[in-house]
């Protein structure tokens, strides 16, 4: 176990490399001149020449590489373009609402998405099932960001039940986690049916309906455990749609989160805030699928470590 | 020899015909096949069937206190913040999502097979750095990476294109990685290399064939998946430029007023999503037709 957590860490270290070594590479290809527009418009040559070496940006591909990741170890992300505030910084005071959305749409894809697989497997080859089926494609092929401003306009402007955008209130999060669990749900709901169906194929859900148990322990009790394991193992991989969609999401419900910050960042083409954020979603995808692989294990001992 | 060409070729066209009877049987993959239909249709005789310029901005398309009209008599789906016709920009807005859909698609499809291929089957050094590469570009969230190039790139139509291109060829990839493994560890690949084959004759005669079926899938449900990105990317303001019409960038141009206007919000948002559906009934439905070792599963 020590040597297989010591390995997927080390693993992990490297692809954490890979990905600062990609960033850099795109950063380094902009044509934009980061020094002209740290300087501004009315900066003259020897401003810019200055701020220039202040970056390092006269220094060689490689030792401007070395000192980007040693920054990024550090936890400097580099410094908005036009902001002049620290990228770590901003994001340091956004994360907290985007993890707070993140739940909230987690809590509301493994709702709908394994209420909807349950109730399809149990009625396989139904009406019912094929009705959710459908939903679940539905879900997985509405735009996110229809859908949000649908949402809007029927349960906050013409309803009222909600406020339009904004953070704050219970209230505000609502409908910013539906639209951001609504495509999860469809993929949960397809992985939760093919998951049970499975199982309840299998012989010990046969011994434990023999031993008299009834529909409702033999679900609870016996399949379900083994049934919810590998849907649970996605929610660490999956973390890679949440980064995608909080870009939109929280740019059509205004929630102040690192998406909006990326979202603010591409009207003004503040690039190192888009590398930021980019980073930091990569990193957390890469700790997601480390936490996954590492939990998995500990809820199911027949999973062997390799 | 040429009868041996003969009767591979009559063989794969009694396969070829059983897949479309099976497909055509499916309600839901015929609902998808008829709505492409549509908007193929409709995207390539769009010069012919729209009923007014999708550029012209039409004095009588604003309400005098110069709002957007809704669906009328005239106008059969209303008008946009600037009085122009939104039937025709969405029908013009086909061609830009199916334009991009193939090509942005099809080159993904390309770079993703020939990188799952050659990794899978030449092994070694090369199935490490492809797949470790694979798996580096899988840890970028999708969005955000195609957000980094188009603000490296000014976006036009084809930039849009080979964006999405650089984004999605990951997840095929992978899955045409795995399928090649396990078919070059057959024995007739074995029997071939044997037999002196070159790795060009194995790869393109004797593995590229079952890969076919996966690939089509996986190419069918991908243009589903580039819609939806093209859109997203259209509708965040750095996909598609305008005027071009996409069908994500009139909602970015519109969205201010969806209290006001709604439709010209919701009719788009329905196009992407009935496109992107359609797609992904497809696909799902050939995934059964064609990989028998699904089937029951579904």
């Amino acid at each position: 176990m020590a040597a297989y957590i010591a390995r997927r860490l080390l693993q992990t270290v490297v692809i954490l490399l890979g990905i600062s070594f990609v960033t850099f590479v795109l950063l380094y290809l902009i044509p934009a001149d980061p020094a002209r527009q740290i300087a501004g418009r009315s900066a003259t040559a020897q401003t810019v020449e200055n701020i220039r070496h202040q970056l390092g940006l006269n220094l060689p591909f490689y030792e401007q590489y070395l000192r980007y990741v040693a920054g990024l170890v550090q936890g400097d992300f580099g410094r908005s373009y036009l902001q002049k505030t620290e990228v770590a910084t901003l994001i340091a005071s956004r994360l907290p609402a985007s993890l707070l959305l993140m739940a909230g749409a987690i809590t509301c894809e493994l709702i709908f998405g394994l209420t909807m697989g349950v109730v399809a497997a149990l009625r396989r080859g139904s009406r019912t099932d094929d009705t959710l089926m459908i939903a679940s494609f539905v879900g997985v092929s509405a735009p996110q960001f229809v859908i949000g401003i649908l949402l809007l306009y029927v349960f906050a402007v013409k309803l009222g039940w909600f406020p339009i955008g904004g953070y704050g209130t219970f209230a505000h999060l609502v409908l910013p986690s539906v639209t951001l669990g609504f495509l999860g749900a469809g993929w949960y709901s397809r992985m939760m049916r093919s998951s049970l169906i499975e199982v309840m194929r299998q012989d010990f859900i046969r011994t434990a309906r023999a031993t008299g148990a009834g529909r409702a322990k033999v679900l609870f009790r016996h399949a379900m455990p083994n049934a919810i394991l590998p849907v649970i193992a996605m929610i660490g991989i999956d973390i890679g749609l949440f980064m995608s969609g909080i870009v939109v999401v929280e740019s059509v419900f205004g929630w102040p989160g690192i998406g909006q910050l990326a979202w603010q960042a591409i009207q003004r083409v503040d690039i190192p805030i888009i590398m930021g954020v980019t980073l930091v979603s990569a990193f957390a995808i890469v700790l997601g699928n480390l936490l996954a692989d590492l939990i998995t294990p500990l809820i199911d001992p027949r999973i062997k470590l390799r | 020899m040429p009868t041996m060409f003969a009767e591979t070729a009559r063989s794969k066209e009694g396969r070829t015909a059983g897949v479309w009877t099976r497909l055509l049987r499916r309600p839901l993959a015929l609902i998808g096949l008829a709505v492409i239909i549509v908007v193929v249709g409709a995207a390539a005789l769009a010069p012919w069937i729209v009923p007014y310029d999708p550029h012209e901005q039409f004095f009588e398309g604003l309400t005098i206190e110069g709002a957007p009209l809704p669906p009328n008599s005239q106008f059969w789906l209303g008008t946009d913040l600037v009085g122009r016709d939104l039937l025709s920009r969405l029908i013009y807005g086909a061609r830009t999502s199916l334009v991009i859909g193939v090509v942005a698609n099809g080159i993904a499809v390309v770079i993703g097979s020939l990188v799952g291929i050659a990794a899978g089957y030449f092994r070694g050094w090369v199935d490490t750095v492809l797949m470790r590469f694979t798996d580096l570009m899988m840890a970028f969230p999708a969005l955000l990476l195609a957000i980094v190039l188009a603000a490296i790139f000014t976006p036009s139509l084809w930039i849009v294109a080979m964006v999405i291109a650089m984004v999605n060829w990951v997840q095929i990839a992978r899955v045409v990685y795995t399928e090649t493994r396990s078919i070059a560890e057959r024995d007739f690949v074995t029997a071939e290399r044997a037999m002196g084959a070159g790795a060009g004759r194995i790869l393109f005669r004797h593995i590229l064939p079952h890969l076919l079926s996966t690939i089509i899938v996986w190419a069918t449900l991908g243009i589903a998946t580039t819609v939806l990105l093209e859109a997203t990317l259209s509708f965040l303001g750095i996909g598609v430029q305008p005027p071009i019409p996409s069908w994500g960038n009139i909602i970015f141009e519109n969205q201010t007023y969806f209290t006001s206007a709604p439709w010209l919000v919701f009719i788009p948002g329905a196009a992407i999503l009935a496109l992107a559906l359609a797609f992904n009934l497809v696909g799902d439905a050939l995934r059964d037709v064609l990989d028998p070792t699904q089937q029951g599963r579904h």
